[in-house]
């Protein structure tokens, strides 16, 4: 019997039925824009497997923001919208409500969410729209070229604040989730991380229940994924992982902020 | 007793050389091809075949979906 084991080769093992991990076809084969090692693929990645497994291809309704993952819409095989910078939750609401039978998230980044768009987001979460929302937070404008984001840490360096943000002069890291679990509207909250395979395993299932919330009609649910941008971080992606685990972590820790059962 | 062996296929030209996949392998299989692909990015690769067992941790972490991942017993 231990012949057999030595005489399996690769070749043995690569056979259809012993499949166990692949690209979501909802994924597109087009390659996707983003810088290597980045956050958002493996997001993009989770809502593409979330949509597959629920069986909502044909009526899931995304709704792409303006920063990095402005073209989410040629990567994911499903119905988007594009919404004009930080107005994805407006827009939303609006799909929301005209098609109640839809599967609706809005895809955010920092800037798009915690700055020009905070009144919208506030006020879709206030009103609780059966919507998910997919906040992608590196701490930084990704697409502009890593200026400061409302989120960035302080005493961290970006192109607006080299020499790290200053509390007195820039205000404090906007915690936004802490302040949308105190809204009424919101049914669930969550700061998930995608840097190791369990983190990953653990974001999805929090995706699954914010889309699952949608459909079951229970009000606005966030999914916060605090998330690296090795770019805008001059780092290289195994260091942007380390460094988001020691620096970003005490000041967004993982875990669920509200589950309204 | 029944022993887990496991394969994974890489696609050359998707991936753009992030190196998660080979820091979240636990049993160090991947490495950095010295080759590049069209995009000129060095491509991750199974350089310890049989160390895989096929857990999948390379694929879920990868950011463009480039790993493809197979699993079967084997009794020895
Ligand atoms: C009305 C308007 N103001 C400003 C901009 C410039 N702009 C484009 S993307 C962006 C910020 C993106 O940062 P974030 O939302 O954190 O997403 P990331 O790129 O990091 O994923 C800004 C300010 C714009 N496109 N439209
Ligand atoms: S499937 Fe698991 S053991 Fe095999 S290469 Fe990927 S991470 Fe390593
Ligand atoms: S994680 Fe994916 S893109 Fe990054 S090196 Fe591995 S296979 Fe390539």
């Amino acid at each position: 019997m231990k012949n057999e084991e030595v005489r399996m080769t690769t070749k043995d093992i690569i056979k259809p039925e012993n499949l166990v991990y692949q690209k979501p076809e909802i994924m597109n084969d087009v390659p996707m824009h983003y810088c290597p090692g980045c956050s958002h693929g493996v997001v993009h990645k989770l809502v593409a497997e979330v949509i597959e497994e629920m069986g909502m291809q044909d009526k899931t309704v995304g709704i792409a923001p303006v920063g990095c993952a402005v073209f989410a819409y040629n990567y994911l095989d499903i119905d988007w919208e594009e919404a004009a910078h930080g107005r994805a939750p407006a827009l939303a609401t609006a799909v929301k409500r005209l098609r109640p039978d839809r599967l609706v998230f809005t895809y955010q980044g920092d800037g798009d969410l915690a700055a020009i768009g905070t009144a919208e987001t506030v006020h879709a979460c206030n009103r609780g729209e059966s919507i998910a929302i997919i906040f992608i937070n590196n701490g930084i404008y990704g697409m502009t070229g890593g200026q400061m984001a409302p989120t960035t840490l302080e005493g961290m360096k970006t192109a607006t604040c080299p020499y790290g943000r200053d509390v007195k002069l820039n205000g404090y890291p906007l915690k936004i989730t802490n302040i949308l679990k105190e809204l009424e509207g919101t049914r669930y909250i969550t700061r998930q991380s995608v840097h190791t395979a369990a983190a990953v395993r653990k974001a999805k299932k929090a995706i699954r229940k914010a889309f699952e919330n949608s459909m079951e009609d229970k009000g606005t649910s966030v999914v916060e994924i605090v998330s690296t941008c090795a770019s805008g971080w001059k780092l290289d992606p195994v260091q942007a992982n380390e460094w988001m685990e020691k620096n970003m972590f005490p000041a967004y820790p993982l875990g669920d902020l509200k589950n309204v059962e | 007793m029944a022993k887990v062996r496991g394969a994974v296929v890489v696609n050359n030209e998707r991936c753009k050389g992030c190196e998660l996949c080979v820091a979240a392998c636990p049993s160090d299989v991947l490495a950095m091809s010295k080759h590049v692909n069209a995009k000129g990015y060095n491509y991750a690769y199974m350089a310890n075949e049989e160390a895989c067992t096929g857990c999948a941790n390379c694929a879920v972490v990868c950011p463009d979906g480039c790993i493809t991942v197979y699993r079967t017993k084997v009794n020895g």
